[in-house]
């Protein structure tokens, strides 16, 4: 039996690695058969108070650096023996409630860090307001101590089946771009992980979906259906689009439009009403320091969640307590009323709009800030119609799809809506996004689409991504796609130069949509000259509409939002067995590795030498 | 175990049947008592005025346990925590308005329904609806359901719900460290 457990792994382990929350599941792969299979949710030991330890199936994504006077000692120990750290540090529970009275010294959302294109990712920049004193740490850091944690309290559970000896997956955001991508890699290595594979979280959510199903999915879907995944997490929103084909005569999803990243959530939500209910004390004389706030802002979400489940009910009461001992007569009693959650929350956040409508896009200050690049306009549903507006040819060039949609059509017209986020526990969010996405397909003459039930809210990420490493060892049915852009690195044009203008770029494909895990293409015909010991840069561009390009295909225009750029990459030839300044010829190539990341590669002109091209997570100033 | 030096003599004895007799017939409690003796021997009952003075030999000492401060300090803490209770506890209710008292009952309530529902499985006893007429067999766990009222005659029992009771199907206290002071039940606090 041992020798069995050190050669196979007995377990398949998803992790979701989110902005808030963390968790981890598994598959018993020795109990599971086909379809049916034998999973569970790790429960992780983590501090909820100073020397207090406790289990939770939620570990939150969140670092807390405790100054040198505020522990004792003992206060952090761990069920097991943690690795010294040059600075004491707290991740999970005890860090969140921590960090919401001392907020300088806590790291948190290190994930929408980890894809922020503007700040150097691999630099200690968090907290992002500590003061000097405060040993800050890099997103890298924080997201490998969340994932070390996730190990460690896998291995103390199960002393028989190491962690390293297991399947692992681990969720990303669809729309993390290949450095975002790369770097969770790295994190996900410096934690200890070895065998590792990135799965987009939308495809971890339906996966677990059909996993919960045991395989009345199929009753559910059908050949042609087009799947639109709304997955709205506490500080960020995703769109996915998976088209069922069929392919003898089994059903096969295809992945076929990711959306762009969004920083805009549950939390925000929250944060908006605590705001508005703050401004009604205030009129009435009543100013809440910081402290009360996030107790107010607690208070409104419960208050929002009782309000938004229960139709029968029109005012929820909030009392933020007191912060000193004197509980009564010291706390402040307001209340939310049905109404107010409604304007806000609905017509705020998921507003009836036009299929034509698209987010306002604020221009913004000059001076550019540190902070993180927060969504601009709040209605997710203006974002989920320039999604789906965005994606209207997303199947136009798929198997069986040709003619399905009409000619006219303004959007692409979703079949089916699967849900995914905490924030669909309430039926009312649920119904306005089916209302409003089936208001755009009745004007377009379409059927409406349907919703597909039975999601697990909170945790199917997580137990999609097990079931997903389940699935890759040959059960069950699997998601198809391949990368979700193509991408491209711009060549300067060959013109004179005019004054007072940028010389125009040409874009160059160099990995085209579709890529699927462990292929790799050359760019044919064109070579470039890198000089040896001396970095070169290029522009990266990528496109989530742009599915018929070619590797080697050079494009002289293109759409407005049609390519967004993305961080540089450069190629750095290292001097090994040759002399800085020699110029050697290089070709690219393109290649989707196993683990679902993408790498560009410098290959020498007889093949024998291969260089990698980094992509540069130092930092860009955004445009 | 009572040496025979206590038992009383062959003359002392004449005239306590002769008490026991009479007080027999016209004491209906006394009467009980004497019933009682001729059950095994058994601890003391309620202590009822004794006409005379019956020396009880002592039972077996039972080894009662001591509960650990540890997890009941560790409660205390959680309660203060999550629902302020020490805090609202230690207030005295006669200088405030029942709506102030209202406001932060909502925060205990809350808070104390948090911590029931985190750390402790709580579930019904009896999972008929109260006030339904139920059927206790032979052999029912008296640590489980207690009796009540004209509790005479012998199982099966029947009777009205009055109470679901409560059981605690787990507990899942928080882990402590070995160095960690559970006395200290919520540390000051200093905003620097």
């Amino acid at each position: 039996m041992s020798d069995q457990a050190n050669n196979t792994p007995r377990y398949a382990i998803g992790i979701d690695l989110g902005t808030t929350h963390s968790a981890l599941s598994y598959v018993n792969l020795v109990e599971s058969d086909g379809e049916k299979s034998s999973h569970g949710v790790l429960k992780v030991p983590q501090l909820s108070a100073p020397g207090s330890v406790e289990e939770l199936s939620l570990l939150p994504s969140f670092v807390y650096l405790p100054h040198a006077d505020e522990v004792a000692a003992g206060d952090l120990a761990l069920p097991w023996v943690t690795e010294e750290a040059e600075a004491p540090f707290v991740v999970g529970e005890m860090a969140r409630s921590r960090g919401a009275t001392t907020p300088i010294r806590l790291v948190s959302s290190a994930k929408s860090w980890l894809c922020h294109p503007g700040v150097d990712r691999r630099a200690a920049i968090l907290p992002n307001d500590a003061p000097a004193e405060v040993a800050r740490i890099s997103p890298i850091t924080a997201a490998t101590r969340y994932l070390t944690h996730l190990r460690q309290a896998w291995d103390n559970a199960h002393p028989q089946a190491p962690f390293a000896e297991q399947e692992i997956t681990v969720t990303i955001p669809a729309s993390f771009d290949p450095a975002a991508r790369e770097l969770t890699m790295e994190a996900a290595q410096a934690a200890g992980y070895t065998s590792l594979t990135l799965l987009e979280e939308p495809q971890a959510a339906l996966y677990s979906w059909i996993q919960t199903s045991e395989g009345r999915w199929r009753k559910e879907v059908k050949p042609g259906d087009i799947i639109l995944m709304v997955d709205v997490g506490g500080g960020t929103s995703d769109f996915s689009l998976i088209a069922v084909l069929e392919r003898d005569g089994v059903l096969e999803p295809h992945r076929v439009a990711v959306g762009e990243h969004i920083l805009l959530g549950g939390d925000n939500m929250d944060l908006a009403l605590a705001h508005l209910v703050a401004r009604k004390l205030a009129a009435n004389g009543t100013a809440l320091d910081a402290w009360q706030m996030r107790a107010l802002t607690y208070g409104c979400r419960s208050a929002k969640e009782s309000l938004l489940a229960d139709s029968g009910l029109d005012v929820a009461p909030i009392v933020v307590p007191s912060r000193g001992s004197k509980l009564i007569g010291g706390s402040i009693r307001t209340e939310l009323t049905r109404t107010e959650v409604s304007t806000f929350i609905l017509d705020g956040f998921f507003p009836q709009v036009e299929a034509s409508s698209r987010p306002a896009v604020r221009t913004r200050a000059g001076l550019t800030q540190l902070g993180l690049p927060y969504a601009q306009d709040a209605a997710i549903t203006r974002h989920l119609a320039a999604f789906l507006g965005r994606q209207v040819a997303a199947t136009s060039e798929l198997e069986g799809f040709a003619g399905r949609q009409a000619d006219g059509a303004s959007f692409l017209h979703p079949t089916a809506v699967l849900f995914n986020g905490g924030v669909f526990k309430s039926d009312l969010l649920v119904q306005r996004i089916m209302a409003t996405v089936n208001d755009w397909l009745y004007l377009e003459g379409a059927e409406p689409a349907r919703m597909l039930a039975g999601a697990d809210l909170d945790l199917a990420v997580a137990r999609g991504a097990a079931y997903y490493s389940y699935v890759r060892r040959g059960h069950g049915v699997r998601i198809r796609g391949g990368t979700a852009s193509s991408f491209y690195v711009a060549i300067e044009s060959a013109m004179p130069a005019i004054p007072g203008m940028e010389p125009p770029i040409q874009a160059l494909c160099v990995a085209p949509f579709g890529m699927e895990e462990g292929s790799e293409l050359e760019l044919p015909g064109q070579q470039f000259g890198l000089v040896v010991g001396e970095p070169v840069h290029f522009r990266f561009f990528a496109s989530s509409t742009r599915r018929n390009d070619q590797i080697g295909d050079l494009l002289d225009f293109w759409g407005l939002d049609e390519l967004q750029e993305l961080s540089e990459i450069q190629a750095t030839l290292s001097a090994e067995g040759r002399s800085a300044g020699d110029v050697v010829q290089v070709k690219l190539h393109a290649r989707v590795t196993e683990a679902g990341t993408l790498e560009l590669l410098a290959v020498s002109a007889d093949g024998a030498e291969r260089w990698k091209v980094e992509f540069d997570v130092r930092g860009t100033p955004q445009p | 175990m009572s040496t025979p030096s206590s038992h009383p003599s062959f003359w002392r004895r004449v005239p306590l049947a002769f008490g026991a007799f009479f007080s027999t017939l016209s004491d209906a409690a006394y009467a009980a008592r004497v019933e009682k003796l001729s059950l095994p021997e058994a601890a003391p009952v309620a202590p009822a005025p004794a006409p005379a003075p019956v020396p009880v030999p002592a039972a077996a000492p039972v080894i009662l346990k001591e509960a650990t401060p540890d997890a009941a300090l560790q409660l205390l803490a959680l309660l203060q925590r999550e629902a302020r209770l020490i805090d609202f506890t230690q207030e005295n209710l006669g200088s405030h308005a029942d709506a102030d008292i209202g406001a932060a009952a909502r925060v205990v309530h809350e808070g104390c329904a948090k911590v029931m529902r985190e750390y402790f499985t709580i579930e019904a006893v009896r999972q008929e609806a109260e006030g339904s007429r139920i059927v206790l067999q032979e052999g029912f766990d008296s640590a489980q359901v207690r009796l009540t009222g004209n509790v005479v005659g012998s199982a099966p029992f029947t009777g009205t719900l009055s109470h679901r009771g409560w059981r605690a199907s787990s507990v899942r206290l928080p882990k402590l460290s070995g160095q960690h002071d559970a006395a200290i039940l919520a540390p000051a606090e200093v905003e620097l």
